[in-house]
């Protein structure tokens, strides 16, 4: 329990802190009793604005945390870079199954994930998780050049891309994964695997009220490899034919060696 | 231990790869194949991306021919002119290869065209294969050794530009091994399979040469063509991992050094028909699962 309490005392410090960084947050006197009459508040901030992929890197977990000042519906939406994706539905031609129809979707977030503090149905304001697509249900993911697709066609193929991004562990709901303090502090646990795609993310919080439109609170943080692994990528992008002869230099030797090694032995 | 691969982009079990290097270097040493049938779908199998288990595949394979060519060439069993006409088919083999390799990518049916090539391919030569070495087998056990001829004389004998080759004391057309280099090449680039597994049986059944020079010169020529494979990939497709490549080494070449080792307890026709009943079992597999209906319907890409 203490351990879980220091945490929590951690969090805290850390919200202050976020908070006087931004500057735009009021005293926590002002809002003693004044609360229910301003416009609602509410900050969020995660644990690192950048996690970083090392030799030995398994997946990390990343904190998001951060005040409301009433009870309500929180909804923390993470979204990786946009990415643009096929996706083939196989058909069988002469008894084997082949590929044939395909469907291209833009701006596909390579990864997406939402937690809530309670389940999306029982959300008050339901166009809120419409308008910014909250939930898989909600998630904006449309065909580009789909002219000839029927309407159910191209669910057909939303729900199998999907349905392969959760395969990869990309695309996860959390329902009640958000914990609440007295109704001031939240946090969650966001899990990211070891393919977690690499780039600029964007954490978005959304508090949902009853009939009342509450601003989301946004802000990004850094997926990228560091060391030898980002060096010897970086140095495949950008230089492909040296690499490309090294690569050879090191297989001709590794292969010289052995043989040289075991002729001894 | 888990790795995290650069350019896979995902982290897998050091051991787990050590290990897998081991086992198909034991039985490429064991066989005298390169082993790559085996080792292209087993990193599909745990996840690495075909592209890049391709790329990556040809890349040990240019480790594991210099280690296997060194002990050949100390005994001067690598005929280098026939190496070196067979190279220059594979050579445009590959260079094509890759090209067709990314078009079909493109088109999404690059997982088809594979698992048909070595149902199709390596099905064949290894139903050819077992029916060659279980004949042998019973031959012997019946005790009736009868030799045959060296070489029959057939149709391709016919070929014009013909060519002497001392070492292997053969005087054949120059397009014989030029086409087994040229359909060698094709594989290496597309299955991302060495190509010994077709090259050995060509060169014995087709062009005659005699069984000492054969894993030699085609290893000899098969440096040349992964090396080549390994340098087309990482420029146009970026999909070599040195990590990955170096891990599976390691592993394959200590593996490879004990099935050399072993491979004197089996004789001949036995590894022969060991080899055909294993690339049958991944043949059937493959063969299964392009006609059984599929447990997922679709398939995702992300485009770059």
């Amino acid at each position: 329990m203490s351990v879980r309490w220091t945490r929590w005392a951690g969090l805290g410090a850390a919200i202050v802190l976020a908070a006087g960084a931004t500057g735009g947050a009021p005293k926590a006197q002002d809002r003693i009793g004044a609360g229910a009459l301003q416009a609602p508040e509410l900050l969020a901030d995660v644990s690192d604005h950048s996690i970083e992929i090392t030799t030995d890197f398994t997946g990390t977990d990343l904190v998001v945390f951060g005040t409301v000042d009433r009870p309500g519906d929180i909804a923390v939406v993470v979204r990786g870079p946009a990415e643009q994706v096929v996706v083939r539905r196989k058909d069988r031609i002469a008894g084997i199954w082949v590929n044939r129809q395909s469907m291209v979707f833009a701006d596909v977030p390579s990864f997406y994930s939402v937690a809530t503090n309670h389940p999306i149905e029982t959300f008050a304001d339901q166009r809120m998780l419409q308008r910014q697509g909250i939930g898989l249900d909600n998630l904006r993911l449309r065909p580009v050049d789909a002219a000839d697709a029927s309407v159910a066609e191209i669910a057909e193929f939303r729900e199998a891309l999907i349905r392969a991004k959760q395969r990869d562990d990309v695309y996860g709901i959390g329902i009640g994964q958000v914990a609440v303090l007295n109704n001031r502090l939240f946090r969650t646990n966001i899990f990211f695997p070891a393919n977690v795609p690499t780039g600029v993310y964007n954490v978005s919080v959304f508090l949902g009220l009853a009939g009342e439109e509450v601003p989301g609170f946004s802000t990004s943080f850094f997926v990228g490899k560091i060391g030898v692994g980002a060096e010897i990528f970086a140095f495949a992008q950008r230089h492909a034919a040296p690499y490309g002869i090294l690569a050879i230099l090191i297989a001709v030797s590794a292969g010289w060696l052995a043989a040289a090694a075991f002729r001894r032995a | 231990m888990q790795i995290y691969l650069p350019i896979a982009e995902l982290s897998v079990n050091l051991f787990l790869i050590l290990g897998m290097g081991g086992a198909v270097g034991f039985l490429s040493g064991l066989f005298g194949v390169g082993g790559g049938f085996l080792m292209t779908p087993l990193l599909i199998f745990i996840g690495i991306p075909p592209a890049v288990a391709v790329g990556t595949q040809a890349n040990q394979l240019v480790a594991a021919s210099v280690s296997g060519v060194m002990a050949h060439w100390r005994r001067g069993n690598v005929d280098v002119k026939l190496g070196c006409v067979m190279l220059a088919g594979s050579t445009v083999g590959t260079v094509v290869g890759v090209w067709i390799f990314g078009i079909l990518k493109r088109l999404g049916q690059i997982d088809l065209v594979i698992s048909l090539s070595y149902v199709a391919f390596l099905g064949v030569i290894a139903a050819l294969m077992l029916a060659e070495s279980l004949r042998a087998i019973l031959r012997q056990r019946r005790g009736t050794a009868t030799r045959g001829k060296l070489h029959k004389h057939n149709v391709l004998h016919g070929l014009p530009f013909k060519m002497r080759f001392h070492k292997s004391r053969l005087y054949i057309s120059a397009l014989l091994p030029l086409a087994i280099g040229l359909i060698g090449g094709l594989l290496v680039a597309i299955m991302g399979i060495g190509g010994g597994f077709f090259l050995v049986p060509a060169m014995i059944y087709l062009l005659g040469m005699p069984a000492s020079t054969v894993a030699g010169t085609s290893l000899f020529q098969i440096i040349f063509t992964t090396a080549i494979a390994t340098f087309l990939q990482a420029y146009s497709n970026q999909t070599v991992d040195v990590l990955l490549a170096l891990m599976l080494l390691s592993g394959g070449v200590i593996g490879a050094q004990l099935g050399t080792r072993a491979a004197t307890t089996l004789k001949g026709e036995q590894a022969r028909a060991l080899l055909a009943v294993m690339v049958l079992a991944v043949c059937a597999k493959l063969a299964v699962d392009l006609v059984a209906v599929p447990a997922e319907l679709f398939s995702i890409e992300v485009m770059r």
